[in-house]
């Protein structure tokens, strides 16, 4: 498989605070690669330092072969690398469909062509009913759609997903699982940072874990849930606290817990 | 539609009406579209980009300035030298632009950044003795002839400035729809957001600020020529900025027709407190301030805003 986006040494550095280091990733063409940690691990910044919000204070990032970074994020964009906001950011005075309109007139050769890429995108992604309501109308569920959506419309060969998952209840969760695979079946790579572990396992080809930045654990799902440092990253060290249902300070180590049982 | 039928009865009466009309209507009707033009002018930038400007005087003021010294020191008519004024202010919007985005100066910074390049240049035409310091610069009027943008009546700069008002109206409406469009509404939604969707939010201001400045300067040309005088405290001064704005945002920034909706309303309010409160110095500003006041608090996505809400059924618009 052709590598997409090969990131090599990145290393960002806020003042004294390491947010990442020396970090290695690979997303070949076609694949699905997840992005795990603890909360603070650093996986928001990978994707600001991918996506070309934050330089790198070292390291390479190659897109198709291409170094990218030093690029503003819109010349990325058209490069054909897009991403999600883990806080989602409308447009909001703006309808749904315009919303998805400004991302698809990055492809389209005029504004009627980027209407009919866009409609389809809409449609696509389950907001064609809401296609003409200003975007601050919408539910959060409805909001991570449009992300998505707005994402897809650049045309993308590799999106970075942020959470696309977070404040939704289970059944949004499936919905949304079932439109990650619709649109890897579209041909587009994905890059997926998420906490919904269940969700993650499920969709991802291979799991990357970062811990204060730095990369823990990378490999197959079943492996990487088995991996003890991984467990122990989630839950804390040994002697920890916990309450009664297991849990650990932090949160979805009991859903590593219960995928590997 | 109705709202179709009313639009051609109003351009036919702006059209027809003026030369039956009594001098002082006459000159209120220039005044309403003067500011209507300023605004439109403005509202590119401020409007649809979002970036509030308070400095458009330094634009107003350089298109005022360089055709009227062009016509009075090589004789050249303004109707070129308005396109030359125009010019020189897209070249210095594009420059003042650059320093501020690039540096991203948003919201109120970029605001305070431009109302300081207006002042610089106050100041510089202020302590120019070449292009008539505090003085300023009488445009001669005994000879009107209309190739040189002297006419000896109000109609003609009537029909000027009804002319230039639907001209920067089409403007706006056709970088509404178009890819230009898109791009400001969305950085003036979410400048981040809109990067990430690749949008080239540092090349859509400076082209907002191009045409916002270009447009602006013309009207510099017209206010040079209809009043034959200018002065660096009237062209390049704060109160020309906020004019210029205020019929934008009363009237509803980044909408096509706000401009001229909100001159119509508040040319008319201004005029009307100067003329109920002569005398009282300062009172009509008061009372124009107070309807200001109420208008912002009541209506603050300004008169379209408001009629949009009416006919989406009450909704928020």
């Amino acid at each position: 498989m052709t590598t997409l986006l090969e990131v090599h040494g990145l290393t960002k550095r806020f003042g004294g605070l390491q947010a990442v280091g020396a970090l290695d990733l690979r997303v070949a063409a076609g694949e699905i690669v997840g992005l795990i940690g603890p909360n603070g691990a650093g996986k928001t910044t990978v994707f600001h330092l991918i996506a070309g919000f934050h330089a790198p204070t070292a390291g390479a990032i190659r897109f198709k072969g291409a170094s990218v970074v030093g690029l503003k994020p819109h010349a990325i964009c058209r490069r054909g690398l897009a991403r999600t906001f883990q806080i989602v950011q409308p447009f909001a005075a703006l309808s749904t469909l315009d919303n998805v309109m400004v991302g698809a007139l990055n492809r389209a050769g005029d504004v009627a062509a980027a209407r009919r890429s866009a409609l389809e995108i809409v449609e696509f992604v389950g907001l064609g009913a809401k296609s003409r309501l200003p975007a601050r109308s919408l539910t959060l569920s409805d909001r991570k759609r449009l992300e998505m959506a707005r994402g897809l419309a650049t045309g993308p060969e590799l999106l970075l997903l942020d959470e696309v998952m977070s404040g939704l209840n289970p059944t949004e969760i499936d919905e949304i699982i079932g439109l990650i695979r619709r649109i890897h079946a579209r041909g587009v790579s994905l890059l997926i940072i998420e906490h919904v572990m269940q969700a993650i396992m499920a969709l991802s080809d291979r799991l990357v874990v970062l811990h204060h930045g730095e990369k823990l654990a990378e490999g197959a799902p079943a492996e990487v849930a088995r991996d003890r440092r991984v467990i122990e990253a989630y839950l804390g060290e040994e002697g920890e606290p916990r309450d009664a249902a297991g849990r650990g300070p932090r949160g979805p180590g009991r859903a590593i817990r219960e995928e590997e049982a | 539609m109705a709202a179709r039928a009313a639009a051609v009865v109003a351009l036919g009466a702006l059209v027809a009406a003026p030369p039956l009309l009594p001098k002082y209507f006459l000159e209120v009707l220039i005044s309403v579209l003067f500011f209507a033009y300023l605004g439109a002018s403005w509202n590119v930038l401020g409007g649809y980009a979002g970036q509030f400007s308070f400095g458009h005087a330094a634009f107003f003021g350089i298109g005022a300035y360089t055709s009227t010294l062009l016509f009075l020191r090589t004789g050249l008519t303004p109707w070129l030298g308005m396109l030359a004024g125009g010019g020189l202010a897209a070249a210095f919007g594009l420059l003042a632009g650059y320093l501020s985005f690039r540096y991203g100066l948003k919201g109120p910074y970029f605001s305070l950044v431009t109302l300081a390049f207006a002042e610089m240049l106050r100041v510089v035409a202020v302590n120019t003795k070449a292009v008539g310091s505090s003085l300023g610069l009488v445009v001669p009027t005994a000879h009107p002839a209309p190739h040189l943008f002297l006419f000896a009546g109000k109609l003609p700069y009537y029909y000027i400035i009804l002319a230039m008002a639907l001209g920067a109206l089409a403007v706006t409406w056709v970088v509404e729809r178009s890819r230009l469009g898109y791009a400001l509404a969305a950085v003036r939604e979410n400048e981040d957001a809109a990067e990430a969707a690749g949008v080239d939010a540092l090349g859509v201001k400076l082209r907002a600020m191009a045409i916002s400045s270009f447009l602006t300067a013309l009207g510099g040309t017209f206010y040079a020529q209809y009043f034959a005088y200018i002065d660096p405290g009237i062209t390049f001064g704060p109160t020309v900025s906020i004019q210029g704005l205020l019929p934008a945002i009363v009237g509803g920034a980044g909408t096509v027709l706000g401009p001229l909706l909100g001159s119509f309303v508040l040319t008319p309010v201004s005029e009307l407190t100067r003329a109920l409160l002569r005398g009282r110095a300062g009172a009509d500003v008061m009372l124009y301030g107070l309807v200001l006041v109420l208008v912002i608090s009541f209506l603050p996505q300004g008169l379209m805003g408001f009629i949009r809400g009416r006919r989406a059924g009450g909704a928020r618009p």
